[in-house]
C-alpha cells in the first residue's frame, strides 16, 4: 500500500512536474527508528515574554545531544526544530516576540522540521489580556502547521504553573520521528510524579500491555511498537481472527488471547489471565473496533448496536472492571482508547460509529481525575485517515481526496498511530491525562 | 536419577478446527497441520524461541517422507530448533499416547516441559505404487548393465501402475472398521434410536461449548475455518433417523450421522511439571494421574475390534483403588456412537465382567450427563491421531474449570483392537 502519488512527486521527473503545475508535493516523513538521533539538525530555543521554561527545554536537547542556538544562522546547517517558550506572554503585545522566533527559524527548517510552541494554558490566566494572548497561540501554531512544507509539524503544549516536570517527556515525542503524522494538536499537561532514569531504546521495558484487536491492521502496529518498545503483549482479539492474531503475537514474541471483549464475563476472563500469567498489568490499549456503516435513515438495530457494544460499551465495562479489581491497575498504569476523526467531525453514514468514537472522547476525560488519583492516565487517540487494507478498498477518487485533505497532503500509517499510544503509555507521559491527540496530519475534517 | 516420581501436569492445549475431509484442509499437509497447531500452542503460552523438554506427536497415515514428521513440524514452528521430538502410531491412540509419555518422562524428572500432540489428513492421503512396480524400480535402480535396466523395465505391466491407496479396514480380516463395529453393535443390541439420541447430544454439547466461549484457549482457527466443519447445532433425532445404514447391511443400524466421518485435524497439549509451571507463569488445569493400555483378539478371540478401553478401564480402576463411579466427567471417544454405548453397557453386564474381565461384581453403569458434556469425535470429528489431544486438553480445562480435586476418566478406541485409557485430576 504505498503511496504512488508521494512517491512520484519525489522522483525525478515527478518533483519537476508537480512543480511546474503547482500541485501538492506530499513530504516522506521522518519517522522514528530505534537509535536514530531525536533530531537531524540543531534546535533554536526561543522566548516569547519572560518564561519559566527556557531551561528545561535547553537542558531537554542537550541531555539527547541535540545542539542548542538561542538565534537563527541564516547560513548555517538546516534547523530540526524551533522551540518558543511562551510561558510569559501577558498580553496580545507579547505575541509580536513569538513572529520574532519563529519567522526566521522557520525559514530555515529542514525536512520534517518540527515548531513547538509551550505556553500556560488560557484557563489558569490572571487576566482576559493574558487568556486572550495564550489561546492566540492556538491560532498562530496551527496556522503555521498549515504553513509548513516537506514534512514539517506544529504542537502546541499548554503547561500549567505547577507541571513544569512533565515537560520533557512530551518534547521529545513531539520533536521526534514518533510524531511524524501528529500535527496541528493542542496537549494539555498537568503535575505528575515524573519517573526518571528511563530506558530511551526500551520506554516500556518490563511492561505488560494488552492491546485489543491486534490480529491485525492498526492493532497489529500496536502491538509491533509496543514489544518494540520493550513490553510483553498480550494480543487480544476475537476468537474468530485468532490465527493471525497467533501469527502476531509469535512475530513479537507476546501471547494471544482469544476473546471476544463484549461477552458477559470478558472483563472476567481477561482479569483472571492476566492475574494468572502475569500477575497485573501496566498497559491497556483499547484498540478493537468495527464499522457497519449505513445512513441513518436506513440504520437497524443490529448494526447500531454491535458497533456501540464493541467500539464503546467494551471499553467502559473493560476499564471499570480493571479499575475494580484490587491491586491490577496500579500507580503508573496507562490506558488508551482508539477514538476516531469520525467521531471529532462526524462523517456521513457513520452515525453509529461516530458516536461510539466520540463516546470514547467523552469516557477519558471523565475518566482521567480517577486515575490521576492512583498515579495512572487515561487518554484518548484519534487517527485521521490512516493507510490500512479497509482503505486500500475505497474506491481510487475518495481514497486519493480522503488521503490528502491534511497539512501533510498524505495518509498516515497504523504505525504512527502505534506511536502515538506507545509514547501516551511511557512512564515519562505520567503528566499527559485526559487528553485526545489525533493523529491526521492536521486534517482539515473537524479541525 | 530422580527418587520419586511426580504426577506431570497439563498446561493447557491447542488444536485447528476439525475439517472434513476433502474440503478446508485438502491442500494442507500433516506437516503443515502440525506446525501450524504447535505455533497456536507457542503464542497462546509466550513459547516463542523456547526449548521444552520433548515434543511427541504423529499420524496414523503417513507418508514415507514425514519419517521424522515432528521433528520436521518443530523446525518449522517457533519453537527453538534446538526442542528435541519423535514420532508414535498407535492408530486412533495416538495422541493420548503421546500425552501418556510425555507424561511419564516428567514424572521420572527426565525433562521438564513437553508437548504431546497428533495429526491427521484424509485429504492429503500417502498413494503408494504396488509391489510388482516398488519391486521393479528397485530393480531398475540397482542395474549394472543396459540390459539389467530393459529387463527390470520389461515387467512392468499396466496393471502395475495403478497405486495402492491407503483405506480404511483391518489388514487381519479386510473389513472395515465400521462392519467390525457393526458386529459389536449387533452383538450388544444397541438400538438406532440410542446411537442416535447419543450423536444428537454430542452435537449439542459441542455447540453449547462454542457458544460459551469454552474453546477460545482451545482452539486457533486455521485456513479460515474457526469452528469444526461437522459441527451440526441444529441435528436432531428426527434429522438423523432419516439416513440410510453405512454399515451391517440393509439391517444395520449405524449410518454416516452416527458414525465419525473422515477428518483432517492437529491437536497438542503442553504438559509440564508443576514447578515449570509456576516458573513460567504458567497454570496448572490438571494432572495426568495414570493410564493403561489393552489389546483384545478380535481375529480369532471373539472380542469386538473397539472393545479394549472396556479391558483397560477396570485394570486402571483396580490400580488406583477406584470404581467407575468415582468420577466426575467421563471423555469416551466417539469412534461410532454404537462404541461408547456398547462399552457403556459391557460395564454394566455381569456375564461379560464376569467372564471377560474376571470381576465378581459388574464394573457399573456410568452417569450420562457427565458423559462427553463438551461434545466428541461424532460432532467434532475424529483426524486419528489428532483426538487424544483434543479430549486431553478439553478434559483438563472442564477438571479445572469445575475445581480442585475433580477427577475424570478418559477412554479411546483404536484399529488393531487395542485401547488406550487414561486417569486426569485437577
Amino acid at each position: 500500500m504505498s503511496d504512488w502519488y508521494r512517491d512520484f512527486a519525489n522522483s525525478g521527473v515527478g518533483s519537476t512536474l508537480v512543480k511546474q503545475l503547482g500541485l501538492p508535493r506530499p513530504a516522506v516523513l521522518r519517522r522514528y527508528e530505534p537509535g536514530a538521533p531525536l533530531l537531524p539538525g540543531p534546535a533554536v530555543v526561543g522566548t516569547a515574554g519572560e518564561g519559566r521554561l527556557h531551561k528545561t527545554l535547553t537542558r531537554v536537547l542537550e541531555d539527547v545531544g541535540v545542539p542548542v542556538l538561542s538565534a537563527v544562522d541564516a547560513d548555517g546547517e538546516r534547523l530540526g526544530a524551533v522551540l518558543l517558550d511562551a510561558t510569559g506572554v501577558t498580553g496580545p503585545t507579547d505575541l509580536a516576540a513569538a513572529r520574532d522566533v519563529l519567522a526566521p527559524a522557520v525559514k530555515r527548517l529542514g525536512p520534517s522540521g518540527r515548531v513547538l510552541v509551550l505556553a500556560a494554558p488560557p484557563s489558569d490566566a490572571d487576566s482576559p489580556a493574558q487568556a486572550a494572548a495564550r489561546q492566540a497561540l492556538e491560532g498562530l501554531v496551527r496556522s503555521v502547521a498549515k504553513e509548513l512544507r516537506d514534512g514539517g509539524t506544529a504542537n502546541l503544549l499548554f503547561v500549567p504553573a505547577d507541571a513544569e516536570a512533565s515537560v520533557p517527556g512530551p518534547v521529545r515525542f513531539f520533536l521526534s520521528g514518533r510524531s511524524a503524522y501528529v500535527d496541528g494538536q493542542v496537549v494539555t499537561l498537568t503535575a505528575a510524579d515524573v519517573p526518571g532514569g528511563e530506558d530511551e531504546e526500551r520506554p516500556l521495558a518490563g511492561q505488560v500491555a494488552v492491546v485489543t484487536g491486534a490480529a491485525r491492521g492498526i492493532g497489529a502496529s500496536i502491538a509491533r511498537v509496543m514489544a518494540r518498545d520493550g513490553a510483553h503483549v498480550v494480543a487480544v482479539d476475537v476468537p474468530a481472527a485468532g490465527q493471525s492474531l497467533a501469527e502476531v503475537a509469535n512475530e513479537i514474541g507476546g501471547t494471544a488471547f482469544q476473546l471476544d471483549i463484549t461477552a458477559a464475563d470478558a472483563a472476567q476472563r481477561l482479569i483472571g489471565h492476566l492475574r494468572e500469567r502475569h500477575g497485573g498489568v501496566d498497559v491497556v490499549v483499547h484498540n478493537a473496533g468495527i464499522t457497519r456503516d449505513k445512513l441513518l435513515v436506513n440504520m437497524d438495530a443490529a448494526r447500531w448496536d454491535s458497533v456501540l457494544a464493541v467500539n464503546l460499551q467494551a471499553q467502559l465495562d473493560l476499564t471499570q472492571a480493571l479499575l475494580d479489581a484490587e491491586g491490577l491497575l496500579g500507580s503508573g498504569a496507562r490506558v488508551v482508547g482508539v477514538s476516531s476523526q469520525s467521531g471529532i467531525a462526524g462523517n456521513r453514514g457513520q452515525t453509529n460509529y461516530a458516536a461510539s468514537k466520540a463516546g470514547v472522547i467523552g469516557m477519558v476525560r471523565a475518566w482521567a481525575p480517577t486515575f490521576a488519583e492512583r498515579g495512572a492516565t487515561i487518554n484518548a487517540v484519534a487517527p485521521g485517515f490512516i493507510v490500512t487494507e479497509m482503505t486500500a478498498k475505497m474506491p481510487f477518487g475518495t481514497r486519493e481526496i480522503g488521503s490528502r485533505i491534511n497539512s501533510l497532503q498524505q495518509g498516515g500509517l497504523p504505525v504512527d498511530v502505534a506511536e502515538t499510544i506507545a509514547w501516551l503509555s511511557q512512564p515519562t507521559a505520567a503528566g499527559v491525562n485526559g487528553q485526545v491527540v489525533r493523529v491526521c496530519g492536521q486534517s482539515f475534517l473537524g479541525a | 536419577m530422580a527418587p520419586q516420581t511426580r504426577k506431570a501436569a497439563i498446561v493447557g492445549g491447542n488444536r485447528i478446527p476439525f475439517a472434513r475431509s476433502n474440503s478446508a484442509y485438502a491442500q494442507a499437509s500433516n506437516q503443515d497441520m502440525l506446525t501450524a497447531t504447535l505455533d497456536g500452542l507457542v503464542a497462546r503460552f509466550g513459547l516463542q524461541g523456547r526449548r521444552v523438554g520433548e515434543v511427541v506427536a504423529g499420524a496414523v497415515l503417513k507418508h514415507s517422507r514425514d519419517f521424522n514428521l515432528t521433528r520436521e513440524a518443530v523446525l518449522g514452528s517457533r519453537l527453538s530448533a534446538a526442542t528435541p521430538a519423535y514420532d508414535v502410531q498407535q492408530a486412533c491412540g495416538t495422541g493420548l499416547e503421546a500425552a501418556v509419555l510425555v507424561a511419564n518422562k516428567i514424572a521420572l524428572g527426565q525433562i521438564e516441559s513437553g508437548i504431546a500432540g497428533g495429526v491427521d489428513t484424509t485429504s492429503d492421503a500417502p498413494l503408494a505404487v504396488g509391489d510388482d512396480l516398488r519391486r521393479a524400480l528397485i530393480s531398475l535402480n540397482n542395474a549394472k548393465t543396459v540390459g539389467d535396466r530393459l529387463k527390470a523395465l520389461a515387467r512392468i505391466r499396466p496393471g502395475s501402475l495403478v497405486p495402492e491407496i491407503p483405506r480404511n479396514a483391518e489388514p487381519r480380516t479386510g473389513l472395515a472398521m465400521g462392519e467390525h463395529q457393526a458386529i459389536t453393535a449387533r452383538e450388544w443390541e444397541i438400538s438406532r434410536e440410542a446411537q442416535d439420541e447419543l450423536t444428537v447430544r454430542s452435537h449439542q454439547n459441542l455447540a453449547a461449548a462454542y457458544e460459551r466461549g469454552f474453546f477460545d484457549d482451545l482452539v486457533t482457527p486455521y485456513l479460515g475455518l474457526t469452528r469444526d466443519e461437522n459441527l451440526r447445532p441444529d441435528t436432531s433425532v428426527e434429522k438423523l433417523a432419516k439416513l440410510k445404514p453405512a454399515f451391517g447391511g440393509e439391517t444395520g443400524t449405524m449410518t454416516a450421522g452416527n458414525s465419525t466421518p473422515l477428518s483432517d485435524g492437529a491437536s497438542a497439549v503442553l504438559l509440564a511439571s508443576d514447578e515449570w509451571a509456576a516458573e513460567h507463569g504458567l497454570p496448572v488445569l490438571a494432572h495426568l494421574v495414570d493410564a493403561q493400555t489393552a489389546a483384545v483378539d478380535y481375529v480369532h478371540g471373539g472380542e469386538g475390534l473397539l472393545m479394549a478401553p472396556a479391558y483397560a478401564v477396570p485394570v486402571l480402576l483396580a490400580r488406583n483403588g477406584l470404581t467407575l463411579q468415582d468420577f466426575d466427567y467421563y471423555e469416551i471417544h466417539e469412534a461410532f456412537a454404537s462404541t461408547v454405548l456398547a462399552t457403556l453397557k459391557a460395564w454394566e453386564d455381569p456375564a461379560f465382567c464376569k467372564e471377560r474381565l474376571g470381576l465378581d461384581t459388574p464394573v457399573g453403569a456410568v452417569d450420562r450427563s457427565k458423559l462427553n458434556v463438551n461434545g466428541s469425535s461424532l460432532a467434532a470429528g475424529h483426524p486419528f491421531a489428532a483426538t487424544g489431544g483434543r479430549i486431553v486438553a478439553s478434559l483438563a480445562k472442564q477438571l479445572h474449570e469445575a475445581g480442585p480435586g475433580k477427577r475424570g476418566l478418559i477412554s479411546i478406541c483404536a484399529a488393531g483392537g487395542q485401547g488406550v485409557v487414561a486417569i486426569l485430576e485437577s
